[in-house]
């Protein structure tokens, strides 16, 4: 593995307060020194050209599809696609099939992506066997195999006395659990926000209160059990508010926002366009904008892409029909600069804290940060660079994004990930 | 056919430019109005003793119903068959995506056989519109879910505007359950648009958020008036519009009960006592007796439920005309 040296990029590392003119040396792998200025002395340059130079971005929630769902996603086309996106380590969500919810599972996985070399690939194991919020899994036996969390996105842990139960027992092990919280009850057979837009098309609501009563439950359990929670894909001002309290009480919560709900409401299933069919539902301005606060003052700890991909027939059905879900890895960060930074409310620090360091922090793995030590995973961005959306041009096999045909800026330009270049960006 | 600009706005009619009908959400005042006068027109062939004209001679339209209709499908067929269509009927419950087929490959192999009119009945909103955005033939929406049923909404103009002369400052009650009603939401955006007041009347799990904001802005305002009390709906209502409660509702809990809702809801002869004279009572069908309306109401002298089949009929030969002739400059302009 060659020696490389990055030179002429405007550094900006949240974790150790860099963000200006600094060389970034790269040997074996890891992070050997940030300088200034630092002489050549033999290594590989990479003129960065004044672009950003960033830590690799942690995608906490990221659905590869494999074992399963090939046809929608596999490990090495999602691991490219991460790539393209800047994302140099995702955690898989458990809800494959068989589902990830015991050893010889999660052992695959890692194998694959290990043979595939792209990104990182961290495990979230299941927290019910099959996901079937009856019985729990084996806690140790998960993390014992790589398991960075568990969780059974896709849906919530419903039944109460397990959730506790859960929360009690995963606190030997000093991990979250991520719930995806969603009362199925009050959510059922919806498809979209419950509000104005669902009125008028006729198409059956899912309240943000199906989000908010689990939100709470769990802020309770947490509270109860003395345990960690994660709130995935938070969609609403009221969870949003929900845990700005429950921080302040000090109860152990953390939690993400994706792009597209920071990024786009309601409004955006026009008419019945499936693209914009994403579970949590799309919600109201009111609600992008608590979001958007909540991220700025730190009440969400992430960004997280929850990036869902599907085959396009699956996509091309009607509204009720089509499944849940934006492939959303290789957009994440120019919709984010469209969303954060072009209307000035948060700094290029803030939202690459947001998408590295804070994501890695949560799934406690080694990242997010140009730390001299630290596994050099190094991202070059554009931030001038304007480009459409093309979803057809996508490394994932998900083709469907509500952001197709939008003009954005900002753009990823080039990947170390563990000191090796990654050219097929 | 030319539109016909008089001095009087609320007759002025727009030339019709669509490939599709979909919704009258989407539809201005002057189409709507276009397409009443149009069935107006050719209300008369089915009164004659050989009901058919050439119109729509060598045109072909297909009924595709994903869910079981008699009357909105038969209404259809006829008339396309007295334009002289030849219509073919394919009528399926099971889903499509069941056998493995998606929607689209169906509507694509019906537009490999060169067909010009595509009438589509679903139970899930918006598949008209999913079709309409992939296919190269006009497509009717003959309901989707609970969003739209712009022919049923036109036939009740019609028949509004035939007994009452205007449509414009009459107020009109909708009443029943207008969360899952298409036809509600079809007739809100075409009363709305033509100048008429709405109130729709149903308890408060029968509501959909924010169905106050919804249709075009009018005398009182933009949207509609929302009541849980049906007497107050009735009072200086000019139509009654009745909805038939499905017996599902029951099991979601969206009513205790039908006996419950017919106590609260249901309109008789008592509950009609202070009606104003003249009263137009309407209903899309089918009633269900004894529940959302009593018999003696369903067949009184107010009720035009009967009419309403009739004018069917005429506004889907206007629709069917209008949107196999407009966009593709079809010799044939009847």
């Amino acid at each position: 593995m060659a020696t490389l040296l990055i030179t002429g990029g405007h550094v900006i590392d949240p974790v150790n307060k860099r963000d200006g003119r600094y060389d970034i040396l790269i040997d074996r792998g890891v992070i050997a020194d940030v300088q200034p200025s630092i002489p050549l002395n033999g290594a590989k340059a990479i003129d960065a050209g004044g672009r950003l130079v960033l830590p690799g971005f942690v995608d906490l929630h990221t659905h590869l599809r494999q074992p399963g769902h090939e046809d929608k996603e596999t490990i090495e086309t999602g691991a490219r696609a991460a790539i393209r996106g800047g994302f140099t380590a995702v955690c898989a969500m458990p809800n494959t099939t068989p589902a990830m919810d015991h050893r010889g599972v999660v052992d695959e996985v890692r194998q694959e992506a290990r043979r595939v070399g792209l990104a990182a690939v961290h495990p979230i194991g299941a927290i019910t066997r099959g996901r079937q919020g009856k019985e729990l899994t084996d806690f140790g036996e998960l993390f014992d195999a790589g398991c960075v969390a568990l969780s059974d996105d896709g849906s919530a842990v419903a039944d109460s006395f397990l959730m506790r139960r859960a929360l009690e027992y995963a606190k030997l092990f000093g991990r979250p659990l991520i719930q995806h919280a969603e009362d199925p009850a009050l959510s059922a057979g919806g498809v979209m926000h419950e509000g104005l837009v669902s009125t008028t098309l006729g198409l059956r609501g899912i309240p943000a209160e199906a989000e908010s009563v689990i939100v709470a439950r769990d802020l309770a359990l947490a509270e109860l059990t003395g345990s960690w929670i994660h709130l995935a894909h938070l969609s609403s001002a009221k969870s949003v508010d929900l845990i700005r309290q429950a921080k302040r009480r000090g109860i152990r919560v953390t939690c993400e926002v994706t792009p597209h709900h920071l990024a786009l409401t309601h409004e955006a299933v026009g008419e019945f366009d499936a693209r914009a069919k994403v579970n949590p539902p799309l919600r109201t301005e009111e609600d992008r904008q608590a979001l958007i606060e909540a991220l700025a003052d730190g009440t969400i700890d992430c960004i997280a892409t929850d990036h869902a991909p599907h085959t396009d027939w699956e996509k091309e059905a009607d509204f009720d029909s089509a499944p849940f879900g934006i492939s959303g890895l290789e957009t994440a960060l120019a919709v984010c600069v469209a969303a954060l930074i072009a209307p000035k409310r948060l700094t290029w620090s803030q939202l690459v804290e947001r998408l590295s360091a804070a994501p890695a922090k949560i799934a406690g793995i080694d990242g997010g940060s140009l730390n001299p030590g630290a596994p050099a995973d190094v991202v070059l961005v554009d931030p001038a660079a304007a480009w459409t959306v093309d979803p057809k041009q996508f490394l994932s096999k998900g083709h469907h994004s509500p952001f197709a045909g939008r003009p954005l800026t900002g753009r990823v330009a080039r990947v170390i990930a563990r000191g090796r270049e990654i050219d097929d960006v | 056919m030319m539109p016909t600009a008089t001095a009087k706005p609320s007759t002025q009619t727009a030339p019709w430019t669509k490939k599709d009908l979909l919704g009258l959400r989407e539809l201005s005042a002057g189409e709507i109005r276009l397409l009443l006068q149009t069935a107006e027109s050719f209300r008369e062939i089915s009164l004659r003793p050989i009901k058919k004209v050439p119109t729509l001679r060598g045109k072909t339209v297909v009924n595709l119903f994903f869910e079981p209709s008699t009357r909105t499908r038969t209404s259809f067929e006829l008339a396309a068959k007295r334009l002289s269509a030849d219509i073919v009927n394919i009528a399926t419950q099971s889903s499509s995506l069941s056998k493995g087929e998606t929607i689209l490959d169906t509507v694509k192999n019906l537009e490999a056989l060169k067909v010009d009119v595509l009438v589509i009945r679903h139970a899930a909103a918006g598949v008209p519109h999913l079709i309409a955005r992939h296919a190269t033939s006009s497509v009717i929406n003959a309901g989707d879910g609970s969003h739209e049923h712009p022919t049923q909404a036109l036939l009740d103009l019609f028949t509004i505007q035939e007994r009452k002369g205007r449509l414009e400052g009459l107020n009109v009650s909708i009443i029943g359950d207008i969360a899952h009603s298409r036809v509600a939401r079809s007739d809100i955006w075409g009363l709305t648009k033509l100048g008429a007041r709405v109130t729709v009347c149903g308890p408060p799990t029968l509501m959909p958020p924010q169905i106050e904001q919804l249709g075009a802005p009018g005398a009182g305002g933009a949207g509609v008036r929302v009541t849980h009390n049906v007497d107050a709906a009735i009072r200086d209502a000019d139509v009654l519009m009745l909805l038939r409660i499905q017996h599902e509702r029951q099991e979601s809990m969206l009513v205790p009960s039908l006996r419950e809702y017919r106590l609260r809801y249901g309109i008789d002869r008592d509950r009609l006592k202070g009606a104003k004279p003249g009263l137009l009572i309407m209903h899309p069908g089918p009633v269900n007796r004894g529940v959302e309306l009593d018999s003696a109401v369903a067949d009184g002298p107010f009720s035009v439920i009967l009419d309403q089949v009739t004018n069917g009929l005429a506004v889907r030969m206007a629709v069917l005309y209008l949107v196999s002739g407009a966009p593709k400059g079809d010799e044939d302009e009847g």
